[in-house]
């Protein structure tokens, strides 16, 4: 697919490149559906609870159930809200958390776009959703909506630079921006992973990770014992489903991420075990990250806000500026 | 130029963070917040002022619904006031049966606080396994006295029901259950460093502050102040068993905390004790006529219950109601420090700090 880019755009270009982001995008939905669905599972197992067991066989259709709900109920805008701000918020949250996905190799020859300034596409992208999410907050003309928008807006900022340079170890050791790149240099096994030389590279990026998705122990801006729901608390309906997707798709997202960057993307971590496809690699270690995410969830309380920004400015950050030094000191001397 | 301006937010009444129908009106600069008013009143049912058209025996089940977190004790304090009042002797088995209810609720109320506590700092799992165990002593209770909730169990002169075959050896075994659940709690939250941090040195009051406002309870003890009515002034058989009560040194939200939980443990103790003394056979009701008239006086009783003293004040005119009821509810005195202690402190802390304080609202409103 990947000579189709070279070729004169033509309206069969067109089609062919709508057909697979269509497919992609309905890959996500599935996958936001189901991670819904295993979350509330795990999460009750690890309660004493059942989870949802009543809509379809084991409560599968759960989560369709939610859906549909949410799109069938009235669509409200408060009086007093900014009402384009209001409207625009959630499509600005919700249109970054799927373009991301582009640049993700899934497989030696899964992918949609193998961009040279990948990594950064992904954390330009990305922080745009913040906008989106201080805008909603702002829109919404609610006192809580408002401290959950600018908590959300201190907390992203404050993550996004230990997140991204927590990666420069990887890039430097690879010399490429380019995702399916690195992931590719990763192959051979396990020893060969990322992880293990940028150990600390990858403990802070899965700590700016989970601070970036808004999840507990960093789900500041929509702690619900303290602003009730934070910025999304004046939405309803479809609207608010779109906050939730976004969220759901950028899990979706930084755990492709993580596994492309530190885990070896799809490679086997034993040579003798290449026969089973790279595809089926990638979605385990995709979905063991995925459980970690919950899994947390299901164990932390809430970091507090002043605590928050302590940990990223002066905790993540210097040690991320120490790994690119001693990641650029170890090259030099292994040279 | 920047123009800032405070901003005037209304925490509540429905807010899940305000434990039913409370609410502070806050001013805020930033996420600081430089004044807090709390208004209440939204459940108040006018108990004290119903009670004096009601016989004694009629009054037991609106004390169960003024603090329904922990009914037994409630129970108590009304029961106990009219016996003194009437200086009624309580058969054996009676005392005992109070007391091993008082205790379970006790342990059943700090772990509702425990849970919602949790959750309030922000972890879910906590509440879930708390209620999962609180189930158990619900369960007893049901057993006993055939309500999960309002029990309306205690009378004047006795208890209501008897122990049915095997309710003894129930509580035997839940008692060894929960001294193992208790150590996983521990295990589960109390080294948590996201938790320590959250609550060290949040709240503080010195045990000047706290006596200059009346508090009582574990608010009271977790500055140091060594006062538990089970030990000062004892009541029902308290006197007969061993157990220490748990001071904290700072006063501060982790320091109420632990004594908490040190209290459960302790109650643990008193039901290990009262299970194996516990009488074979005899009256569960004291020689009492059917019409309690207590003769004319007045009488305040308290004693303590998981929120601290509770006491019932009655001026009885010789007739079978009172002329004038009165409750002393910890969770009314114990809130009066709240806005002393919220100046200052960020919205993150103005839920630690209410939740460490410990308020069910129907005793608040009454």
């Amino acid at each position: 697919m990947g000579d189709l880019l070279h070729e004169n755009l033509s309206w069969r270009l067109v089609g062919i490149f709508s057909f697979w982001a269509a497919v992609m995008m309905v890959i996500v939905l599935v996958f936001v559906t189901y991670a819904i669905y295993f979350e509330r599972k795990v999460i009750g197992w690890m309660q004493a609870r059942k989870g949802p067991n009543r809509v379809g066989p084991l409560g599968l259709l759960q989560t369709v159930a939610d859906v549909l709900k949410l799109l069938i109920k009235e669509d409200t805008i408060p009086k007093k809200a900014d009402r384009p701000f209001f409207i625009l918020a959630p499509v600005i949250v919700f249109v970054p958390s799927f373009a991301v996905i582009a640049t993700i190799p899934f497989a030696e020859n899964l992918y949609h776009a193998s961009l040279n300034v990948g990594m950064l596409y992904y954390a330009a992208l990305s922080s745009i959703s913040t906008i989106g999410i201080v805008l909603g907050g702002w829109a919404s003309n609610n006192k809580y909506a408002l401290l959950g928008g600018m908590r959300s807006a201190a907390q992203m900022i404050s993550y996004e630079i230990p997140l991204v340079i927590s990666v420069v170890g990887v890039i430097m050791m690879t010399g490429t921006l380019n995702l399916h790149t690195i992931a590719s240099a990763q192959a051979g096994g396990f020893w060969h992973w990322n992880f293990l030389p940028q150990i600390v590279g990858f403990i802070v990026f899965i700590i700016a990770a989970v601070s970036e998705l808004n999840r507990t122990p960093f789900d500041l801006p929509e702690a619900e014992s303290e602003l009730v729901a934070g910025y999304h608390v004046e939405y309803s309906g479809f609207r608010f489903a779109f906050f939730m997707l976004a969220e759901y798709v950028y899990v979706f997202a930084i755990a492709s991420l993580a596994t492309v960057l530190f885990l070896g993307g799809w490679d086997a971590p034993l040579p003798f075990l290449n026969f089973i496809p790279g595809i089926v690699w990638f979605i385990l270690k995709f979905a063991s990250f995925v459980f970690f995410l919950f899994w947390i969830r299901a164990t932390f309380p809430r970091i507090r806000i002043d605590q928050l920004m302590g940990l990223g400015w002066k905790v993540l950050l210097p040690l991320a500026l120490i790994n690119i030094v001693i990641t650029a000191v170890y090259m030099e001397i292994a040279k | 130029m920047v123009r800032t301006e405070e901003l005037l937010l209304n925490v509540g009444p429905q807010h899940p963070s305000t434990h039913g129908v409370f609410r502070v009106v806050v001013k805020l600069d930033g996420e600081v917040i430089t004044e807090a008013t709390p208004v209440m009143g939204y459940l108040h049912r006018g108990t004290e002022k119903l009670a004096e058209d009601l016989t004694y025996t009629q009054i037991i089940p609106y004390t169960d619904r003024m603090d329904y977190v922990s009914a037994m004790t409630n129970n108590y304090v009304l029961v106990n006031a009219v016996e003194k009042l009437m200086q009624i002797e309580i058969p054996e088995r009676a005392q005992f049966l109070r007391l091993i209810v008082m205790e379970l609720q006790r342990i059943a109320s700090h772990m509702v606080w425990w849970g919602t506590y949790l959750l309030d700092i922000g972890a879910m799992s906590p509440f879930l396994f708390a209620f999962r165990d609180r189930e158990q002593i619900i369960n007893l209770f049901n057993e006993l006295s055939g309500a999960r909730l309002t029990y309306n169990y205690m009378r004047v002169g006795g208890v209501k029901w008897d122990a049915p075959d095997g309710w003894i050896d129930k509580v035997r075994r839940f008692v060894s259950y929960m001294k193992e659940k208790l150590e996983e709690y521990h295990a589960l939250v109390s080294g948590n460093e996201i938790f320590l941090s959250r609550i060290k040195g949040v709240g503080k009051y010195s045990a000047q502050d706290a006596i200059d406002f009346g508090l009582s309870g574990a608010n009271l003890r977790c500055t140091g102040v060594k006062r538990d009515l089970r030990k000062d002034e004892p009541y029902c058989i308290y006197d007969r068993f061993e157990f220490d009560v748990p001071v904290g040194t700072n006063g501060d939200c982790y320091d109420r905390y632990m004594v908490r939980l040190e209290e459960m443990r302790q109650s643990l103790r008193i039901l290990e004790q009262a299970v194996e003394q516990f009488p074979e056979g005899g009256e569960i009701m004291g020689k009492v006529s059917r019409v309690i008239r207590p003769p004319a006086g007045e009488i305040y009783a308290a004693i303590e219950s998981p929120r601290g003293e509770i006491g019932c004040y009655i001026v009885s005119n010789g007739k079978d109601k009172p002329y004038r009821l009165k409750f002393r509810r910890p969770s009314f005195v114990n809130l009066q420090i709240l806005p002393k202690l919220l100046v200052g402190e960020t919205m993150t802390n103005l839920v630690t700090i209410l939740g460490s304080i410990d308020i069910v609202v129907g005793e608040v409103d009454c």
